[in-house]
């Protein structure tokens, strides 16, 4: 083979203290697809991220493109330097046409003047080399999601890139635009252009990939040829970590499960979540699993309101139930932990006793419409006390807080109400580790004193160590239940099998 | 041993206490000057108007006439913060003044429902505001650009009210709020009844805002729409309540206008009232977009901008000059609360 085209060698980064890389390499030739895969904060993404420039990498490391060692810096470092990444959010701008989408930034101007038709023209033949069927002049806002990524990869010729990255191209397309994107991948790969492929989808290594490396905990695995790829070796790469002592879980599914509190029957709307059934009885935490984009977060919100659905039903204790807002929801006693405590979750600005109390002051107002402050005064107390949120007083606004203080904050929130069902998006994400294993003892303990509780998590080895029972989505729909027997513990890999859909391929 | 352990955990946990209380006490200071907010402002610029102007601002006559001047601005920006305070802005609230006046000025002049103007003039200040709500809440329309629709149309409809003509009522019923004074110790102290409206405002508001259930939810509607609804706001309600609020207090100014001058005219009054309101909110310290700010702070605003009027001329600042001086106190003031909160930095 050939020299490389990109060479990584011993590339780490952290984020205060935290080592999200760890001297990582690698190598990427001229006309080929390297797939690179790991789980959900593996480190993909901070890799990515350090060839785009928007990330600078911790002293040590080095990158090399065709040979030269080169510093990527700034958000045009990556583009100096030939290399151009298509995200999972594409980064066009809807309100522009496809010519001063491509042009952005370096837009042509003749005595001041943009020169519109002069772009219109340069960009012609990249189009017509895509086989794109729309025109220079139009609105990025009337094309699909496919003719959009085309508008990328245009603009990514156009930079004369060497190197395209795409980060799970196929999330957002449907199967037809996937499989055009394929044969334009080929056509690119034998033009001579390097591709690094994202992807958690096997089907797609399987079909596209020349060689796999897959990323753990930040730390390089190992690297595949195309002769080794196999889906049992990678998830084993990607999932072989030991499932520590770390979790809690005291719990007895099999003498304590109760009757069934929440049943979700048939939930869809109409987009990412397909038709979703799922029971969960009281005093058992049911695990819900899935890639990124699988429609869990979208199926809790249908659950609780908080997303029209375009069909299904909810039944608690057996009765049917309508609920059309978060606001019935929460009063019939279904609470839900978002993903994203900052942007949904939390009041930052006001203090942890109004962010503790806001779900319950209608509730304990005096009158109906005066503060009670006395009772809210003593319920954020015992929330601080029970849940040890760690901050000066509980007058300080929730903003000053860690970020596992600021998720025991909303978390004592919904338990304020005394939830019968708790759906937990994410527990942890963005927690130290003191105050994660905090965390899986409340859901243990709330568990004992028979709350049904679901937690959505892309961390395995959480979900295996808390969970009594495991449900899948895979694409909009549920893949798959995977239960734990007597004798039979719940594995990463039977998850892994049917969160990617790989139970068919290996079979 | 267990007893050593405890000695030996103690010191630790004093450390601990003194750590927190030293926090604590920073904390307390920086919530101390937040809440003190532009008030050393307005009382420099009181103390300099005194000694610029040979000592004729610290006068009783003349501390009424800015109590007087402040009332109507005052009770304008009151409803006004509890909409910046959900991230939104009323740009009608002149207009609606002008409307309410004209209908209730009109309603004075028959003679068996007189007495009714009062109301009158509150319930169209009301109606407005619902109106603006209900759009803004349940279609979804920008704060921004409903409310300067209303005010051009609820101009238009003030106009009309009178038959664009200026609607004159000596003997209206109430006129004592407009003109009148609350003796507070005979012969020596009164205050004008103009102001004791504008302050009990000011109470009625911090009361909403900082002991209901509702004040609650409209810092968290202010501060993070998003999460609010998912914690089960009903965000409609709250974002319909403050616009409410506003068009009734818009109501309540056009009333104390109306008792003032015994008169108004559809065209001329209140006119860019909005922008002095919307001006003592930002001078308070409440921030443009929502979830945080105090009334206190607004009614320090709307006094900075009444003693800087009366201030200048006192000390014989020409009109023109005022316009200028104003503007760029108003920029400085900003700035300076800029650089007091940095860290805290939210516009």
């Amino acid at each position: 083979m050939n020299d490389p085209i990109l060479e990584m060698r011993g590339v780490s980064k952290s984020f205060f203290g935290i080592k999200a890389l760890r001297g990582v390499d690698l190598t990427v030739y001229a006309g080929e697809v390297h797939a690179l895969m790991g789980e959900n904060g593996a480190g993909k993404s901070t890799l990515m991220k350090i060839l785009s420039g928007a990330y600078r990498p911790d002293p040590g490391g080095e990158i090399r493109i065709e040979g030269h060692p080169v510093r990527i810096e700034g958000p045009l470092g990556g583009r100096n330097a030939g290399i151009s990444i298509i995200y999972q959010e594409l980064s066009l701008a809807p309100n522009l046409s496809v010519a001063e989408n491509i042009y952005l930034g370096r837009e042509i101007s003749r005595s001041g003047m943009l020169a519109r038709g002069e772009m219109r023209e340069g960009v012609g033949p990249i189009l017509k080399r895509l086989g794109a069927d729309f025109l220079p002049s139009t609105l990025v806002a009337h094309l699909s999601m496919g003719q959009r990524q085309l508008v990328e990869i245009a603009r990514a010729l156009h930079a004369r890139s060497k190197i395209l990255i795409m980060d799970e191209p196929t999330t957002a397309l449907s199967a037809g635009e996937s499989a055009r994107l394929f044969a334009l991948i080929r056509q690119l790969r034998s033009e001579g252009l390097a591709i690094i492929y994202i992807s958690h989808r096997m089907d797609e290594v399987y079909a596209l990939g020349d060689r796999v490396t897959v990323l753990r905990d930040g730390r390089l695995v190992g690297s595949l040829d195309k002769a080794e790829i196999r889906a049992d070796t990678i998830v084993r790469m990607m999932v072989g970590r030991d499932v520590s002592s770390f979790y809690k879980k005291d719990h007895d599914p099999e003498a304590g499960r109760g009757h069934p509190v929440l049943a979700a029957i048939d939930m869809a709307d109409g987009q990412r979540v397909r038709g979703c059934s799922l029971t969960v009885h009281a005093g058992e935490v049911v695990g819900l699993a899935g890639l990124i984009g699988a429609g869990r977060t979208e199926l809790a919100h249908l659950i609780i309101g908080a997303l029209p659905k375009t069909s299904g039903r909810l039944e608690l204790e057996g009765r049917p139930v309508e609920i059309r807002t978060p606001g019935e929801a929460l009063e019939a006693g279904i609470a839900y932990l978002t993903e994203d405590r900052k942007a949904l979750g939390l009041f930052l600005d006001m203090s942890c006793l109004d962010n503790i109390n806001l779900a319950v002051l209608a509730r304990d107002a005096k009158l109906g419409w005066f503060l009670d402050r006395d009772k809210a005064r003593e319920r954020a107390d015992r929330a601080f006390a029970g849940l040890s949120i760690r901050a000066a007083n509980v007058g300080v606004p929730a903003g000053g807080l860690s970020g596992g203080n600021q998720q025991k904050l909303l978390l004592s929130r919904l338990l304020a109400i005394a939830p019968k069902v708790l759906i937990l998006d994410e527990p942890t994400r963005g927690v130290d580790v003191g105050a994660k294993s905090e965390i899986y003892s409340i859901i243990d303990n709330l568990a004992k004193a028979g709350t049904a509780i679901l937690v959505i998590s892309s961390d395995l080895p959480e979900i295996i160590g808390i969970c009594d029972r495991v449900v899948v989505m895979r694409t909009g729909h549920i893949a798959g239940e995977v239960m734990r027997g007597p004798n039979s513990p719940l594995t990463q890999e039977d998850i892994m099998a049917l969160a990617t859909g790989m139970e068919h391929l290996d079979a | 041993m267990p007893d050593n352990g405890a000695s030996q955990a103690q010191p630790a946990a004093a450390t601990a206490t003194n750590g927190a209380a030293a926090e604590t006490k920073r904390q307390r200071v920086r919530m101390l000057i937040s809440a003190l907010g532009m008030l050393p402002v307005l009382l420099i610029l009181c103390v300099g108007f005194h000694f610029l102007s040979e000592g004729r601002f610290f006068t009783g006559q003349n501390l009424g006439i800015v109590l007087q001047q402040a009332a109507v601005n005052t009770v304008l920006a009151a409803g006004m913060t509890f909409v910046i305070l959900t991230g939104g802005i009323d740009l009608s609230v002149g207009s609606i003044l002008a409307a309410s006046a004209m209908a209730g000025l009109t309603l004075s002049k028959l003679p068996e429902l007189g007495m009714l103007w009062l109301p009158a003039s509150l319930l169209t200040g009301l109606g407005f505001g619902i109106v603006n709500g209900a759009l803004i809440a349940l279609l979804r329309l920008p704060p921004f650009i409903v409310t300067l629709g209303s005010l051009t149309a609820v101009r238009g409809l003030a106009r009309l009210l009178g038959a664009d003509t200026t609607v004159f009522n000596p003997s209206i019923p109430y006129a004592f709020i407009g003109n009148g004074s609350l003796t507070l110790i005979p012969g020596v102290a009164s205050i004008p009844w103009l102001s004791v409206i504008a302050l009990l405002v000011i109470l009625v508001s911090w009361l909403v805002l900082r002991r209901t259930v509702l004040g609650v939810h409209i810092y968290a509607v202010g501060g993070n729409e998003s999460a609010a609804r998912l914690a089960g706001i009903k965000v409609w309600a709250v974002l319909i309540f403050v616009y409410g609020v506003s068009g009734l207090f818009a109501g309540l100014g056009g009333a104390m206008q109306a008792a003032r001058l015994y008169a108004a005219n559809g065209l001329q009054l209140g006119q860019s009232y909005e922008l002095d309101a919307i001006t003592a909110v930002i001078l308070g310290g409440t921030s443009f977009v929502g979830g945080i700010g105090s009334i206190w702070g607004t009614l320090v605003g709307a006094l900075i901008i009444a003693v800087l009027s009366n201030g200048l001329i006192l000390v014989g600042v020409s009109d023109i000059w005022q316009y200028v001086i104003k503007g760029l106190v108003i920029i400085g003031a900003v700035a300076l609360d800029r650089y007091r909160l940095q860290g805290s930095a939210r516009t």
